[in-house]
């Protein structure tokens, strides 16, 4: 398992679109992604539980990529992160 | 005539009947299933035929109002494509083996209550949206119509709230404005509105009844007033204000950033007339070319004390910034005769109008003149403006106005302030003594604005505000226009330009005799601009001077 953390910058959190696109990219990566905040867990694939985590701006969240090509998944979601939010 | 008060959150005016939708809520039916996969699979297709009606309404969205606003149904396809959404649906379908619309109506109020729960105010919005998709899917399960459907004539709509999917949904050739009773002026369906150009109010609580349907009614989208079965005065005033908004937009698409040129290829500026910050607003929406009269007077009247010089400085940066580099021409204080401030403590004359005002204050007490101009020039660096100076009746008033401006320059540069060396200065011509010596004038300063509202009741000695005088009263009197051709030709001689900002600017009977006298400018209101646009555009000034326009005043 590989995983990271990260700070969301984007001043209106996680918001509709940008889980949209989360979903969209996590479901077709071959891997398991989850988002953590706070001891919460969402898998990244499930539009409805990521929003459900309520994602603001300055939140710091775990990004763990669990089998497929960890290292890869976990790079291209880092860059997801760094471009979206 | 009933008057309901909510809030205008999309710009126009509809007339027309009330059609009040009232959303079939209807208890959901829970039933014994024994079959489950096959329930399940009803609901499957449901949902997908569910993803396939937004997939439309996506490109209708897309097409109609723009990609970002669209994104919403998108959005919406994605929330019925999640995971926990279906298996939520699945589940209680097989383990509770019920039918599939029970298990949408659980699996529907569990979400919405997930997000209605939330402390953020934005996802607790978004409840809402779980509610548009399952009630999307379960009115194909139930097999039941959106009742949206449209009827035979363009109707207003009633609701309690809409959902950004029936604002969509909605026909919009058929559709005259919006009235419901909850929203906010940032929900979906108030934004919507404003990108589809049409007319609503929202937030008109329990006084917008559903018994009203069927009913005439009026929305102004400006105010947020609504009248039910409106008196003949009210559908006469209201269908002359919807003409004019519709004629505005109208001409908005055929004249903005249009030149204003006659056919013959004269020139003229047209520009606005406003009162108030506020109306700069009113300015740009009507395409002006700039500001040809900025009252000043608002920031005076509104204080209980003279305003202080930082205090007009924001408000003249304010509007030269507003303009965007277009031309602001900003009129000194013109306070007396019916404008009285009581810190100003006038004393009651027994002809104001005649009186002590405007100028005549300014240059009496210096101090409140030089906190004018002082608060003019430091703002004259955020855009392009002019200043003016209101009842002129001497050449020795504008040698002692350019004599405390050059002071002014002189101080604020001694103070390292920084200001526009070349902003123009001008006056009023609003007396007769002013034109009889325009000549001389227009050698003082850099143009002349004919204020003829003055300069009409001072030349024909008529108080137009004495209703008894009415018959008398001749806006067009060959006096009043002989004067103004002698004072363009006077500000032609001597290389300025004039304008013309009084009332008459707007009179399209006269737009041709004043582009034939040459006339540079006309500053009007600013809901006049359009037509006095067209109006120049289809005039041919050499047709009009062989035809003889100006005969009559020569």
């Amino acid at each position: 398992m590989k995983e990271f953390n990260y700070v969301i910058k984007d001043s209106a959190g996680i918001h509709a679109r940008p889980a949209g696109l989360l979903a969209k990219k996590a479901a077709a990566c071959g891997a398991d992604v989850t988002i953590v905040k706070g001891g919460k867990e969402a898998a990244a694939k499930k539009l409805l539980a990521i929003m459900s985590l309520c994602v603001k701006c300055g939140d710091e969240i775990t990004v763990k990529v669990n089998g497929g090509d960890e290292e890869a998944v976990c790079a291209d979601m880092k860059a997801f992160f760094e471009e979206n939010l | 005539m009933i008057i309901l008060k909510g809030k205008g959150v999309s710009d126009g005016i509809a007339i027309g009947k009330m059609f009040f939708y009232e959303r079939q809520t209807g208890d959901v039916e829970k039933y014994e299933i024994e079959d489950t996969a096959a329930e399940y699979e009803r609901f499957e297709k449901a949902r997908l035929k569910a993803i396939d009606e937004l997939d439309v309404l996506y490109n209708k969205a897309v097409e109609e109002i723009g990609e970002d606003e669209a994104m919403i149904f998108d959005m919406h396809k994605m929330m019925l494509d999640d995971e926990d959404y279906c298996d939520s649906v699945k589940n209680i379908i097989s383990e509770e083996k019920v039918n599939a619309e029970y298990a949408l109506e659980q699996t529907k109020n569990t979400f919405y209550e997930l997000f209605a729960s939330m402390d953020d105010e934005y996802m607790r919005g978004r409840a809402a949206d779980i509610k548009d998709v399952s009630t999307r899917v379960m009115k194909i399960l139930t097999n039941s119509g959106s009742g949206l459907e449209a009827g035979d004539e363009p109707f207003i709509i009633g609701a309690d709230d809409l959902m950004p999917s029936e604002t969509v949904q909605l026909d919009k050739a058929m559709l005259l404005g919006f009235a419901t009773m909850h929203g906010s002026s940032n929900s979906h369906t108030a934004i919507l509105a404003r990108m589809m150009g049409i007319p609503a109010v929202i937030s008109l609580k329990e006084q917008l009844k559903p018994e009203y349907s069927g009913k005439d009614m009026i929305i102004d989208g400006f105010t947020g007033e609504i009248y039910i079965e409106p008196d003949e005065r009210t559908s006469k005033l209201y269908e002359q204000k919807r003409k004019e908004y519709e004629l505005q937009k109208e001409m908005l698409k055929q004249l903005a950033g249009m030149d204003n040129v006659t056919l013959d290829g004269r020139r003229i500026d047209v520009f606005a007339n406003i009162g108030h910050i506020s109306d700069a607003e009113s300015a740009i929406v009507n395409d002006a070319g700039g500001v040809g009269l900025f009252r000043s007077e608002f920031i005076y009247l509104e204080n209980t004390d003279y305003p202080t010089e930082n205090q007009q400085f924001e408000v003249y940066k304010s509007i030269a910034e507003k303009m965007n580099g277009k031309k602001v021409v900003i009129r000194t204080l013109d306070i007396g005769a019916d404008k009285q401030a009581d810190y100003f403590s006038i004393p009651k004359e027994e002809n104001p109008a005649m009186g002590y005002r405007a100028i005549r204050i300014c240059l009496d007490r210096q101090l409140v003149f030089k906190t004018q101009l002082r608060a003019l020039f430091r703002a004259s660096v955020y855009g392009h403006l002019a200043i003016m100076f209101p009842m002129i009746t001497s050449v020795a008033e504008v040698r002692k106005i350019k004599q405390i401006v050059d002071e002014v320059k002189r101080e604020l540069a001694s103070e390292g302030c920084a200001f526009d060396e070349n902003v123009e200065l001008g006056i009023m011509i609003e007396t007769p003594a002013a034109a009889m010596i325009s000549d001389l004038l227009a050698q003082e300063v850099d143009f002349f604005s004919i204020g003829t509202n003055d300069l009409t009741q001072y030349t024909l000695a008529i108080d137009r505000q004495n209703q008894m005088l009415e018959s008398f009263y001749d806006p067009h009197h060959p006096a009043l226009l002989r004067m103004i051709k002698m004072v363009v030709d006077n500000a032609h001689n001597h290389g300025i330009w004039v304008g013309i900002c009084g009332e008459l600017g707007a009179d399209l009977e006269l737009t041709e005799t004043f582009l034939a006298m040459g006339v540079d400018e006309l500053s009007v209101r600013p809901s006049a601009i359009f037509a006095l646009r067209k109006k120049v555009r289809e005039t041919d000034v050499s047709k009009s001077l062989k035809a003889g326009v100006l005969n009559d005043y020569i």
